[in-house]
């Protein structure tokens, strides 16, 4: 299932590529096809795919813009999901949340020039400024487990905002262990 | 907050709610009883033009000597007669009525200024042990019946009162989308809140510098963590630390010269000192768990601060140069947010207890440990200027507030303000 998406994914990514008309620079292989029959256009447009194509078996070195917003946005994609959740003073990655960490490590590696920043959060209860350096902990403890995984440490930076900013406000456990959370931002 | 649980706070919880003035104004609330306190009564002072006299002094002096726990004031209402200076006073009535001291005065009008006479009397000699009078502004007859508290305060018990200081917190309102962050100042009772900086950016961890002209703090308005100090008066403001990591917990060194702070370097939170002028960073610990929020003690050579060296946070001591590393605190699995009383001698706490976060306090010579509050989500306790009340913030239905507690009775208050979540108050030195 994984690597189906993965696949599914690089072929999205291979048509924004295509349909944002980058420069035809790879070699051109020589098909056996029929090219009668098509406008200037299509012919055109055909060669840029492949040149694309060419270009895209190494991979895209980032995302960005529309394309970006796509794949950040599509729930089947291996980056739909970006945070992950701790129990209170901990900050250790839950054995559930793992997959989604190697999912973000194996898209990084693929897109060396991707950066992104990892912000760590705390609910709100004890010290605040303890929390503050929770929350970094915690951050600094994802992007740990993502260049295990594979990506590398200049993709990475870390930030934390403590108990400052609940993505719920209300004061019962339910609210607190969604707070509890690191998030990876793309942009 | 939930229901106390204990029977010992469960019992005797007196409400009185003065009328919110206007939608800056805190709401004031005392709970709690004061066992062992001194019985009082402060007569209404004496007013002689037409119309309500433009304060109350006798009622400010009222909520503060209740407020610190340390004395009951007899209601209004069992007041037999409202004597104004000591030869009107009938002192077998008042001794009649349980009441130890007596507080009279009167306010006349003086030009533009006010004249403002009281009296403490003692009701069992009959002896007067302060008389004074003052003329003062319409503007400063609140601050005149803060000094007057504090000589009242004093003059029974022997130390210094507090009444007449200020503190600072951050305030939060606006929903999800919209949020908005002010550093607040405000009288000790929490009248007069004045907004020093507004942000659309999280505020934290306000400190006051020892001659109280200054306030550090951590503000994220470049969407960082970053240590800040603003002068009071004149607003202007210098960044003083903004390390690659977080910069945060700033505390004033007792000088007034340098900052203890926790960054994080390296990877690592660790307490530093930085020189405010030079910017002279020197690290205190150097440790791979988290080290934050340092404290001073009195004599300026070390520093209390939270680590999690040994699994959940603890509350240790340190030597200003890295030396004598000291665990402080045993009780339970999380003490944190360390604030000394100004003698050095007691130091209050977060204390996690049944899951639940109270305001603490332990003796730092034979390590008695007191848990202060019924508990909830109690947080960032602040000293006051003489030891007897802790600050802290604290939460009631769904509301964040402040509260006081008395190291000397039961007595807790809170303060809030309407759509306002109040957090991590600071009270000055």
């Amino acid at each position: 299932m994984k690597s189906k998406s993965k696949t599914r994914w690089l072929l999205v990514a291979l048509l924004a590529l295509f349909l944002t008309g980058c420069a035809t620079t790879g070699d051109e292989e020589t098909r056996v096809e029929d090219r009668e029959g098509l406008t200037t256009e299509e012919l055109e447009a055909i060669d840029r795919e492949r040149a694309a194509e060419a270009r895209g078996l190494e991979g895209q070195r980032m995302l960005e813009g529309a394309e970006l917003d796509e794949m950040l946005e599509d729930p089947d994609s291996p980056i739909s999901r970006r945070i992950v959740y701790f129990a209170f003073d901990s900050s250790d990655i839950r054995e559930e949340d793992m997959d989604i960490l190697e999912s973000h490590a194996a898209f990084l590696t693929d897109h060396p020039d991707q950066r992104i920043m990892v912000q760590g959060h705390t609910d709100e209860r004890g010290s605040p400024a303890y929390n503050l350096a929770l929350g970094e902990r915690r951050a600094a403890t994802v992007k740990r487990v993502l260049v295990i995984n594979g990506a590398s440490d200049e993709q990475i930076q870390v930030t934390s905002y403590g108990e400052e900013k609940p993505a719920e406000l209300g004061g019962d456990e339910e609210a607190w262990s969604r707070n509890r959370r690191a998030e990876l931002v793309y942009r | 907050m939930r229901k106390p649980s204990s029977t010992l706070w469960a019992a005797a919880l007196v409400l009185l709610l003065l009328p919110s003035l206007g939608k800056a104004e805190l709401v004031i609330e005392i709970t709690g009883g004061a066992e062992a306190a001194l019985p009082v009564a402060i007569v209404p002072f004496g007013w002689e033009a037409s119309g309500d006299p433009p304060e109350d002094v006798a009622g400010v002096i009222t909520t503060n000597l209740e407020r610190s726990g340390q004395f009951t004031a007899l209601p209004r209402e069992d007041f037999i007669e409202t004597p104004s200076r000591r030869d009107d006073v009938r002192f077998q009535n008042w001794r009649a009525l349980g009441v130890d001291n007596l507080v009279v005065g009167n306010i006349e009008r003086d030009g533009d200024d006010y004249r403002v006479r009281y009296e403490l009397l003692d009701v069992f000699t009959g002896e007067r042990l302060i008389g004074k009078s003052f003329r003062v502004g319409s503007d400063a007859l609140r601050t005149l019946a803060h000094v007057i508290s504090d000589e009242i305060y004093e003059s029974l018990l022997g130390r210094p009162g507090a009444f007449n200081t200020r503190i600072a917190y951050v305030a939060m309102s606006g929903n999800e989308s919209e949020r908005q962050w002010k550093l607040v100042l405000a009288d000790a009772d929490g009248y007069d809140p004045q907004t020093i900086l507004t942000s659309r950016e999280p505020l934290m961890s306000p400190d006051w510098s020892p001659d109280g002209r200054e306030l550090a703090y951590v503000s994220f308005e470049n969407r960082r963590s970053e240590v800040f100090v603003q002068d009071v008066a004149s607003g202007e403001r210098e960044k003083v630390a903004s390390y690659e990591g977080i910069n945060s917990a700033p505390s004033w060194s007792p000088d007034g010269n340098s900052l203890a702070l926790a960054l994080t370097r390296g990877g690592q939170t660790d307490i530093y000192v930085i020189d405010v002028d030079s910017k002279r960073l020197r690290q205190v610990t150097n440790h791979y768990s988290i080290d934050t929020e340092p404290v001073w003690m009195p004599d300026g050579k070390s520093v209390l601060f939270t680590s999690d060296r040994a699994g959940g946070p603890q509350i240790y001591r340190i030597g200003i140069d890295g030396s004598d590393i000291q665990r402080l605190t045993y009780e339970g699995n999380y003490n944190a947010s360390p604030t000394v009383s100004p003698d050095g001698k007691r130091l209050a706490m977060v204390h996690r207890v049944d899951g639940r976060f109270a305001i603490a306090v332990q003796e730092l010579e034979g390590e008695r440990f007191r848990v202060m509050t019924p508990g909830g989500q109690d947080e960032s306790p602040s000293f006051a200027p003489n030891g007897a009340l802790v600050l802290y913030a604290t939460r009631s239905n769904g509301r964040a507030l402040l509260g006081t507690v008395s190291l000397f009775g039961e007595a807790r208050r809170t303060m809030s303000t309407e759509g306002e979540r109040i957090r991590e108050p600071a009270w000055s030195r």
